[in-house]
């Protein structure tokens, strides 16, 4: 006679599968930050400390930035790695504070349309630039 | 690992709830919070306001006019100062999470965070708002 007995806590069955997602966001969150530190700081510096501070821009300045490759694209990355990174720390802040599911379904629908929006239009904007457009 | 725990403190029993009071590490974690939202909120409309590049030089360079605003200006102020919270503290959270001493020195790291905010603040208030200021009292 054999006894088949469970060993202790030994699970029943496998765990339910779960994904792995909100780890991606975690680490999405750390190295995208890593990332904006540099872009945006530098962003900062150029456009608000920098030679006048904010009271040299104008459409002229963006006309000379934007002639070059390398700022088109710092701005690129800047506008889809700011807008994924802000906009999944205000889901994690809707998944903390919203408290009925259809409050939080709708906030975040909200937030995805205005990232969505807001990442088509400046990527739209960065790609057709044109610094002869009449005024 | 005494350096890294918060006291205990009990819950306060007003309104029967129990409120957490943390240490300063909830408060570093609330400003990350609040900065990091104000922050996204400013990246919709900084969006919106550039995109005018699109429409016409006019319609760019009036909406910009509004930025060389006194009073605005002082809000790019506590922008940059906000962003740049978020930033230092930012540096301090991963320190804490990928660094093997980082939970030991978390509070360390806070008033690093601080000093190093005042210290770029400083110079950086006195550039952001130079022209505004002389403007403001010298009239030009």
């Amino acid at each position: 006679m054999s006894l088949a007995l469970d060993k202790p806590r030994q699970p029943r069955r496998p765990a339910a599968r779960r994904s792995n997602g909100e780890l991606y966001s975690w680490l999405f969150m750390r190295l995208s930050g890593l990332l904006l530190v540099v872009l945006v700081l530098g962003h900062l510096f150029i456009m608000n400390i920098l030679d006048g501070g904010i009271h040299k821009i104008n459409f002229g300045f963006v006309a000379g930035r934007w002639a070059s490759p390398f700022w088109q694209f710092w701005d690129l990355a800047m506008l889809w790695l700011a807008q994924i990174h802000g906009g999944n720390g205000v889901r994690t802040i809707i998944n903390d504070y919203a408290r009925k599911d259809t409050t939080r379904f709708w906030l975040k629908m909200l937030l995805y349309v205005s990232m969505v929006l807001i990442v088509s239009l400046g990527t739209f904007v960065i790609f057709t630039f044109d610094p002869n457009i009449s005024n | 690992m005494t350096s890294a725990g918060a006291p205990e403190r009990s819950g306060t029993t007003r309104g029967g709830g129990t409120l957490y009071r943390g240490d300063l590490g909830m408060w570093s974690w609330v400003a990350h919070r609040i900065t990091g939202v104000l922050t996204f909120f400013f990246l919709f409309t900084h969006v919106l306001d550039t995109a005018l590049v699109r429409v016409s030089p006019n319609a760019y360079d009036a909406v910009i006019e509004t930025y060389k605003n006194p009073v605005v200006n002082l809000f790019e102020v506590g922008l940059v100062g906000a962003v740049l919270y978020h930033a230092l503290n930012g540096i301090r959270v991963m320190l804490v999470d990928f660094w093997e001493k980082g939970a030991k020195y978390q509070r360390v790291m806070l008033w690093t965070v601080l000093a190093v905010w005042v210290v770029v603040m400083i110079p950086g208030f006195y550039f952001m708002m130079e022209r505004t200021i002389s403007e403001l009292v010298g009239g030009h």
